[in-house]
């Protein structure tokens, strides 16, 4: 069935809901249905072909999918005194989470009432064409809204599993996170495949993710979205948000699986004094094609950015980056920082990086740059010097290239975990088997 | 084979080898024996670092002629992390900057690889914190710097009194200090030098490449030889040092064949 068609039946099958959320999600389906997906005629999706999702006829997941607690600890970080949050094809599981108590009786909810006011605020379904069929079509959203001047210490850990079936399956997930005045969370969005049979590793799933983050004044949000799905998954992500005043936002946008990733990422910095830390990280192996677009709008002034993103591609995979810093007129003493450096492990491996500035304002200071290498021989030579094989030597490079971005992680506990999903990912881009530890 | 090559830890025999196509080495005879220390002095160009870089197998020397024996293997067939598992080591002039990799990950990953070769078993997080910990009080270097990147921002000294705790981990047949002396201020050199000699000993041997004599006041050598223009134009005893010192280099250049046969 066509994407279109699939939602157009979903939506008609879809009861109970209240009026505001049916009427969304229908205006969402009209956006949809005018715009259709994107093209690479579309000078945002010139890199990046989608003929592999149109081409694939998905259908929904059943709702009550098989997933069993073990697939799900299989696939989990094991970080102590964390929150842990599953949702399995998009809808929320109680038997598999451990929730815990939060600070501020705060809880990851799905109460679509709880997210009416902020609801697809920060994602304009006119530009977001695949936003706009996430909202017609996610299950549940997963509403983490913190308190007033709540500090909630626990990692809060949001799965989105996908059950493996040998069916090709279309997935919504929708995350709302609203950090209010002077508040402080650090949440973990994780995109996982579980434990498939081996019939079901060949179809490929459709993750169609959207994020939304509100920091209000004062407010501190800690974000890292893990994407790891299987090979042949199709991974394609929203996340919008929004920083008032003094604010401070950090995300880590880690791309590990699948065929095809795309990331767009939109921060406003709307509020004087926000800070906004937005780095990302993507290794490509295979035939992979991963691609990152940031769009970070500097509205008001003495507002700080900084990007760094960075691109490891082995195999014949493909890395995109498109990085847009806008400072408005008004928004003096900006600072804003763009830097995407990219690792070749292959002649195959290609990666396409634009960095942007459009500065409309006289006092402000912002850099970009990007650059693409390979590993340096002379550190390779100085490893294997110290009787490090080569084989070792390269792994450790490329690890090193990669901590770059993974130092600036605040969720400490996250860190030992996401080493072991990285240490995989790296060995598959480098063709070579898992570099273990020493 | 005579007693004497028996003790050789290290054999050069008429070594040729080029650079960027430039012929650098042009003839090298060399023999270090166990328990011995050579030095190698000469001007700069004189080819003293590529003679360090051939040894320790750097790619981008491509050796053209002669042959280099290493406890009685060919060396020259050894990749360079099976010449440093074989015992062979060299401190870098200028030692490489790595982002990205903490001290204490390369270190150990470094330490077992040759101790895998040895036969050795590996040392886990711990054993190996307390070996790394006394060896760094030798070296002077502060533990901070195990959770550092690998010397990324590290001052000169910083970086070499780093190799000097790599060569106290390592604790090689053969140890190649490629002007390890160079931008060191007294207080550097001085446990650098304590590190080189903490560490001699019969069953090894050194080779100390150094533009200036200062440094073998602290590391007094068996035998001094002089390269130019990439041979070795003189050989003597430690006292040929202070006579460099002296006299310069520009001597040398008078006679440059002189003594390039032994």
């Amino acid at each position: 069935m066509s994407l279109l068609a699939l939602a157009e039946q979903a939506l008609a099958q879809r009861t109970g809901e209240p009026a505001w959320l049916q009427e969304r999600r229908a205006a969402a389906l009209a956006c949809f249905r005018e715009q259709g997906l994107p093209t690479t005629r579309l000078e945002a999706w010139r890199y990046t072909n989608l003929a592999g999702i149109s081409k694939t006829s998905f259908e929904l997941a059943p709702a009550e999918a098989e997933a069993s607690r073990e697939a799900v600890e299989s696939v989990c970080f094991p970080v102590f005194g964390c929150s842990l949050n599953v949702f399995v094809d998009g809808r929320y599981r109680e038997n598999l989470s451990t929730p815990g108590a939060l600070s501020g009786n705060a809880h990851v909810e799905t109460d679509p009432e709880l997210a009416r006011a902020e609801l697809g605020a920060l994602v304009d379904p006119k530009q977001h064409p695949l936003a706009a069929l996430n909202t017609a079509l996610f299950e549940e959203v997963a509403v983490l809204r913190v308190p007033r001047g709540t500090h909630i210490e626990q990692p809060v850990h949001v799965v989105f599993a996908a059950s493996g079936d040998a069916t090709p399956r279309l997935r919504s997930p929708r995350l709302l996170v609203v950090a209010e005045a002077g508040s402080r969370v650090q949440v973990v969005q994780d995109h996982v495949r579980l434990e498939a049979t081996a019939a079901a590793g060949e179809a490929p799933g459709f993750t169609n993710s959207v994020t939304e983050v509100f920091a209000e004044a004062d407010a501190s949000v800690d974000l890292v979205v893990l994407q790891r799905e299987a090979d042949a998954d199709f991974h394609i992500s929203n996340l919008a948000v929004r920083l008032e005043r003094d604010a401070r936002l950090t995300s880590h946008v880690i791309s590990l699986g699948g065929q095809l990733v795309r990331n767009d990422l939109a921060a406003t910095l709307a509020g004087e004094g926000s800070d906004a830390l937005l780095n990302g990280l993507f290794v490509g192996s295979g035939e992979r094609v991963v691609d990152n677009h940031t769009l970070v709008d500097h509205a008001v002034p003495h507002g700080t950015s900084r990007q760094l993103y960075r691109g490891i591609l082995g195999g014949s995979s493909r890395g995109v980056f498109r990085g847009r810093v806008v400072v408005r007129p008004d928004a003096q003493k900006t600072n804003a920082q763009q830097s995407n450096p990219n690792l070749l492990l292959s002649d195959a491996a290609e990666v396409d990086t634009r960095p942007q500035l459009e500065i409309n304002a006289d006092d402000v200071k912002c850099s970009h740059g990007s650059t693409i290498g390979q590993l340096d021989p002379e550190a390779l030579f100085y490893l294997r010097a110290r009787g490090i094989d080569e084989v070792r030597a390269r792994a450790l490079l490329t690890r090193g290239f990669a901590h770059q971005v993974l130092d600036a992680l605040p969720v400490e506990a996250l860190r030992e975990g996401l080493d072991q999903v990285l240490d995989r990912s790296l060995a598959e881009a480098s063709g070579g088997e898992p570099g273990s530890a020493p | 084979m005579s007693a004497a090559s028996k003790a050789a830890v290290l054999e050069i025999r008429d070594l040729h080898a080029s650079a960027g196509g430039n012929e650098i080495l042009k003839g090298i005879d060399l023999t270090l024996d166990a328990g011995e220390v050579h030095a190698i002095m000469g001007p700069n160009g004189s080819g003293k670092s590529t003679l360090a870089n051939v040894l320790a197998g750097h790619p981008s020397v491509e050796v053209t002629r002669g042959s280099v024996v290493y406890d009685g293997k060919d060396l020259l067939k050894l990749a360079p992390e099976e010449r440093a598992c074989a015992g062979l080591f060299l401190a870098f002039q200028y030692p490489v900057e790595i982002p990205g990799v903490t001290n204490s990950y390369f270190l150990k990953a470094s330490l077992n690889a040759v101790r895998r070769h040895r036969g050795e078993e590996e040392l886990d997080a711990m054993d190996f914190l307390t070996l790394v910990r006394d060896k760094m009080k030798l070296a002077e270097i502060d533990e901070k710097f195990l959770h550092r990147a690998i010397n990324e921002g590290f001052s000169g000294g910083e970086k070499k009194r780093n190799e000097i705790l790599q060569l106290a981990l390592l604790e090689p047949r053969l140890a190649i200090l490629d002007e390890t002396d160079s931008g060191l201020d007294i207080d550097a050199l001085r446990i650098v030098a304590d590190g080189v000699n903490r560490l001699r000993g019969p069953d090894r041997a050194m080779l100390v490449i150094t533009h200036y004599q200062r440094l073998l006041e602290y590391i007094v050598p068996d035998r001094v030889h002089v390269l130019a223009e990439g041979r070795v134009v003189t050989s003597g005893g430690k006292e040929l040092a202070l006579e460099l010192d002296k006299k310069g280099y520009g001597w040398l250049e008078v006679e440059p064949a002189q003594g390039s046969a032994g």
